[in-house]
């Protein structure tokens, strides 16, 4: 009787999962980090199902055996303290689970934080994506252009993105592309991406915001090679310069459509130092000026929306304008041989 | 001082304005009411000033259940916003208002004291004590809680809700960011209860140690008092946590201190560990006393004993030591590596381990049982499949890489509504079914309360299953609104259909209250269930004194021991009794905190220091009162027992 419920939800479940995982977009993954992370989940879920039926097996032939009827009217239950064996065997197997699902969850999580197997040999393209009250940037160090609300990035490239926030914690996230990672203040945060097919995907935050935090979508394009050595070429041709004051009064608008620049705002506003020694990734070409120890300094460079009519960079001196790009000057080498 | 009404003001949503005509229209009948029945004076003798923990602990349960109502149309509110694409009932502030408060109502100011309530009634009785080990601690632990939720329901209409989630992440809960004073509410409500809390906790602590009764072991006390105990200890090493976190956030938000902004060295991220340091504990403080209430229920209603006490004790300890670890498990997300992730993942998964542990010992009390479908049974059983579920994906978003895909989607939202449901409202349900006897002396009806059963467990299937799918289709929690495009509408509405279902049972559950009330025949002996420990052995309704003598405990299960064992319980002759008497200080500090709290919000310095001074001196007044209580004489005693039916004499 009290069955009911779960089943119930069992039974949706089924009939929602069972006609084909394509409009579930977590299990209908585009690139090797969101298989890695579809295969688990879905690993998980079997486990876990085993472990309820066991349980729910258990529970219905407890309830039908044991209920109180006409037939056991005079019945005294026993007295019973347990029974070491049977308690024994219901704390070593979900220990034998726990430690399976360990050894996965450990496994997984290094291959999706670092560049994917069989895309090692490739040096990634770095594409920095900070977050705005409620858009999203993307400045390339090494083609020198930036954009706002979309990232295009060429298929089967592994692609760093490195992220911060101008206010609030996001979450930045391509779920058909991999999972998401934090964006803040005061350091900055790796996700390393591949794409595997071409095509657009939704990418949004997934940390609340405020107010505008519902529409802070962006689109993410998966190109060809050819295609996207294209788009730079007339993104440099025809895009305006980001100025300062345009990257100024950008952020200080709460919301802005797709935006294209043939600059960055990374010479006037350097992003924060990169996380604690936590981080087991290597960074090299990371340069050392932007470490742990200047991240208080950056904080004051590093500007904060505007809040309504005067932005906050009216009163500040730009300390390092033109000073080099964090990242090496190669860099733009390095994609055109590819 | 510079007087602006303007900022009390909330502003341009007819919602708002029907609330405040509806406060007012409330407060002006209850006024009324009290006035014209000439109910002051027995409302001030009789409730406001008692130290009575049954009468605490039911004023506990009144103030929870109006808070479920509260939480409750903020979660339809919700609900009814997400039924379909582009919805246009609430805008997004006001859903972002409506969402902080669902969460911080329902947790702090709904499960944990209707928690704390049925801790309050049963615990002095389960381990045979007069009262609680300070009684007039224990009236200022309510009033504090009550003025801080009070305080935090009217920012609903006095300056405006807090906004940035029931987490109130930084910087976005800092002034730059949320302009408005919600987050100042935010920091003094819980504030003010949460010290209310804190005391509570070491209040039973001492309860629980030194005043059971003579031979009540530990390892003989009952199942729910021990699960008090150990969230008890969870509450005193958590609390302080929040207390100070707290702290910092008012100085950041009225005294423009920078720990946690995003210039001048603030960190961020520092907030979230602190608040999930507190918050982790928190979910467990409201989910062990459940432990409690289902082991007392399901061992009550199979006429079994506790199938494995010991490792029940066990596995509770082990969890409340895991619940300190496992924190980072909120922001797996913040790119803190392998290694971090690694920890925490399999410390978080490890709960898993002790959880089973109890699932399989009580479904194996349920064995050779003799199972009785009563309705807080009912409650009790539907619990055991529904937390697994809510257990089994806690385990799958412990994994940390896949959790990648879960962090603030729906599939999380799904998840703990599967276990707080289920774990926290289940309980307190059942809880309030199975002692509600004890308390008034007659019996909720059971045909009303299943038909409340039903409709709440299989709305609540309704209204939470398809947030999993949710989840994994991408769809965020907080999103105030959706395109259509995102195929994420249907499942919503279904969703929907369950929030107002469950409404429909929690009004069933009310009505029965109120049917039960009128209708239902009294004079029950003092044990309709047939139950097997100290709190039924008393009268019901219980006599101020608890137990007319102490009883005398020589197994687990005293009371069922004394009526089929034949072990006496009541050796000892009747003699006078020694009780606290009653004070209304700790309700004038409650007021006084309350205003102290409200100045604060608004940065209104002079009357804050007013209000502030204002403590103190009640502070001083408790501490240099001198009232060593009063005697009940045994003769009357002696003749209350005798009107009562003299079960004990």
């Amino acid at each position: 009787m009290n069955k009911k419920g779960p089943l119930y939800a069992l039974f949706i479940s089924l009939f929602l999962l069972l006609p084909g995982c394509s409009s579930i977009t977590v299990l209908n993954p585009k690139g090797p980090a969101a298989k890695t992370l579809s295969d688990t989940i879905i690993l998980s879920i079997l486990t876990m199902l085993g472990v309820l039926a066991v349980v729910y097996i258990l529970y219905i032939i407890m309830l039908v055996k044991y209920r109180a009827k006409k037939s056991n009217e005079g019945y005294i239950p026993p007295h019973e303290e347990g029974n070491i064996w049977l308690e024994t065997t219901w704390i070593a197997i979900p220990i034998i689970i726990v430690a399976f699902l360990s050894v996965v969850t450990v496994k997984t999580t290094n291959a999706v934080e670092n560049v994917p197997e069989g895309y090692k040999d490739q040096k990634p393209m770095v594409i920095y994506a900070s977050s705005s009250n409620w858009k999203w940037h993307f400045s390339y160090p090494e083609e020198g252009i930036e954009t706002v609300n979309y990232v295009n990035f060429p298929v089967n490239r592994p692609v760093e993105f490195r992220l911060y926030s101008f206010g609030p914690i996001s979450s930045f996230w391509i779920p058909q592309l991999g999972g998401q990672k934090y964006a803040m203040s005061d350091m900055t945060t790796y996700l390393n991406l591949v794409s595997e097919t071409q095509g657009d995907f939704l990418g949004r935050n997934t940390n609340f915001s405020g107010k505008g935090y519902a529409q802070m979508e962006f689109t993410a394009r998966s190109m060809s090679a050819e295609e996207y050595d294209q788009w730079i070429k007339d993104v440099k041709a025809t895009a305006p310069k980001l100025t300062e004051d345009k990257f100024k009064s950008l952020l200080a608008t709460a919301h802005v459509g797709q935006e294209t620049f043939s600059s960055t705002h990374l010479s006037f506003s350097p992003p924060p130092g990169e996380h604690s020694e936590h981080m087991d990734m290597d960074h090299s070409n990371m340069e050392m000026d932007n470490g742990n120890m200047e991240h208080q300094e950056n904080k004051d460079i590093h500007p904060s929306p505007a809040p309504e009519k005067q932005s906050e960079f009216d009163s500040q001196p730009n300390p390092e304008l033109n000073s080099p790009l964090p990242s090496s000057p190669a860099a733009e080498a390095t994609h055109q041989s590819h | 001082m510079n007087f602006d009404l303007e900022k009390f003001k909330v502003h341009g949503e007819p919602l708002i304005y029907g609330a405040m005509i509806s406060i007012a229209l409330v407060s002006i009948g209850i006024v009324v009411g009290l006035t014209v029945f000439k109910k002051w004076g027995w409302l001030w003798r009789e409730w406001l000033t008692t130290v009575d923990h049954k009468r605490i602990g039911v004023m506990y349960i009144l103030a929870a259940l109006l808070m479920l109502f509260r939480g409750g149309i903020d979660a339809l509110m919700m609900r009814l916003q997400t039924a379909a694409p582009e919805m246009k009932f609430l805008d997004a502030q006001h859903y972002n208002e409506v969402f902080t408060t669902h969460g911080l109502i329902m947790i702090l100011f709904m499960a944990m004291p209707f928690i704390i309530g049925l801790m309050n009634v049963v615990v002095p009785l389960q381990i045979g004590a007069r009262d609680v080990a300070f009684p007039r601690l224990n009236a200022v632990s309510f009033w504090l809680f009550f003025f801080g939720a009070m305080l935090l329901n009217i920012s609903f209409v006095v300056g405006g809700s807090p906004d940035a989630g029931w987490s109130a992440y930084f910087p976005l809960a800092s002034n730059q960011f949320s302009p408005t004073v919600g987050n100042n509410y935010y920091s003094l409500a819980l504030q003010i209860s949460g010290i209310g809390t804190l005391m509570t906790g070491v209040n039973f602590i001492v309860t629980i140690l030194k005043m059971r009764a003579p031979g009540m072991k530990l390892m003989r006390m009952p199942m729910f008092t021990w699960s008090v105990l150990i969230t008890n200890v969870i509450i005193v090493f958590a609390f302080p946590v929040l207390t100070v976190a707290l702290a910092l956030m008012m100085f950041d938000r009225l005294f423009g201190s920078q720990f946690f902004t995003m210039a001048n060295g603030g960190m961020d991220m520092l907030w979230a560990n602190l608040f999930w340091v507190w918050g982790h504990p928190e979910v467990y403080i409201v989910i062990l006393p459940a432990f409690g209430i289902y082991s007392e229920i399901i061992a009550t209603f199979s006429k079994k004993n506790l199938y494995g006490y010991t490792s029940m004790v066990a596995s509770m300890l082990i969890i409340s030591l895991l619940s300190f670890i496992v924190w980072a498990h909120h922001f797996y997300t913040m790119g803190q590596g392998v290694m971090v992730n690694g920890f925490f993942s399999i410390s978080t998964m490890a709960i898993a381990v002790p959880t089973g542990v109890k699932i399989f010992n009580w479904l194996f009390t349920l064995r050779k049982g003799r199972i009785s479908f009563t309705t807080p049974m009912l409650y009790s059983l539907a619990f055991i499949p529904i937390f697994t579920i809510g257990g089994v994906t806690g385990v799958m978003l412990a994994m940390a890489s896949a959790d990648y895909q879960y962090h603030n989607t729906m599939f999380l939202v799904a998840h703990f509504h599967y276990v707080l449901i289920p774990g926290a409202v289940f309980a307190v349900i059942a809880g309030f079914h199975y002692w509600f006897p004890k308390v008034f002396g007659f019996r909720l009806n059971e045909r009303i309360g299943k038909h409340a059963f039903w409709w709440i467990i299989i709305s609540f299937n309704v209204a939470f299953f398809p947030l999993f799918i949710l989840g994994l289709m991408g769809m965020t929690r907080r999103m105030y609104t959706y395109s259509a495009e995102t195929g994420f509408g249907p499942l919503n509405m279904i969703s929907f259909a369950g929030a107002l279902g469950l409404a429909i049972g929690f009004v069933i559950l009310v009505y029965n209250i109120y049917w039960s009330t009128r209708y239902m025949p009294r004079d029950e002996n003092g044990d309709p269930w047939d139950a097997r420990t100290l709190e039924w052995a008393t009268h019901s309704p219980i006599p101020e004194y608890n137990f007319a003598v102490v009883p005398k405990v020589k197994s687990r299960d005293a009371f069922w021991a004394m009526k089929h064992d034949k072990q006496p319980l009541f050796e000892e002759p009747i003699t006078k009794i020694h009780m606290p008497s009653n004070t209304g200080k700790p309700f004038v500090l409650g007021v006084v905190f309350f205003f102290l709290g409200f100045f604060l919000v608004f940065s209104m310095w002079i009357p804050a220091i007013v209000a502030g001074v204002g403590v103190l001196i009640v502070l001083a007044a408790m501490s240099f009162e001198r009232d060593h209580g009063f005697y009940i004489p045994a003769d009357k005693v002696i003749k209350t027992e005798k009107k009562l039916g003299g079960g004990t004499v």
